[in-house]
């Protein structure tokens, strides 16, 4: 039984991946894959709120409108996530 | 167990397990944030007021209730009837 820590030693490279290896891997696409749907769909809602009728260009009133929106969405993300965790904790607790 | 590939792994298995379960997690708040916004963002101000902030917080419970809700009915209404397709046109 191999401990998870002497997965790292480096002379592990015999052309397989190790555990710690893939893991790690996975965490960071997972993370970017967040990342892009955090992305996609605050640029979606702010577009939408903030820009009325596009023009020539993104004028200063529209960037700060967005640069609000994308702090507001941030704050929606977090109370969803709070409430949502809250509500799974309850119920859990039902169970 | 040898030579099942890296499924076999019962490390790796926990960990893909895990992950899963807190990507659904993180779906779903994605998923949810997108709806309430529609519902309780007026125009984005410079915080979060606490009227809005309540209503982000009704959403998130209202929305899981309404999918319970839905899911329960859906089970009863096949249960009583046995097949799906009579329940649909009433």
């Amino acid at each position: 039984m191999d401990s998870f820590g002497s997965d790292y030693s480096p002379s592990a490279g015999s052309g397989k991946m190790d555990t710690g290896t893939i893991m790690e891997q996975v965490k960071v696409q997972i993370a970017v894959a967040n990342a892009q749907e955090l992305l996609q769909r605050m640029t979606d809602k702010c577009f939408k709120k903030c820009i009325g009728k596009p023009g020539g260009s993104l004028d200063n009133s529209e960037q700060k409108c967005i640069a609000m929106c994308m702090d507001r969405y941030m704050d929606a993300w977090n109370t969803v996530s709070r409430a949502y965790n809250s509500r799974l904790q309850r119920e859990r607790a039902r169970m | 167990m040898d030579g099942q590939g890296i499924t076999a792994d019962p490390e790796l298995q926990q960990f893909i397990e895990t992950e899963s379960q807190k990507q659904r997690f993180q779906q779903l708040v994605h998923q949810m944030t997108e709806v309430c916004w529609e519902k309780c963002m007026d125009k984005p101000g410079p915080k979060l007021d606490s009227r809005t902030e309540m209503c982000f917080v009704n959403c998130v419970e209202r929305f899981i209730d309404t999918s319970q809700f839905i899911l329960n009915r859906l089970e009863q209404t096949q249960r009583s009837r046995g097949s799906f397709s009579e329940t649909m046109s009433d």
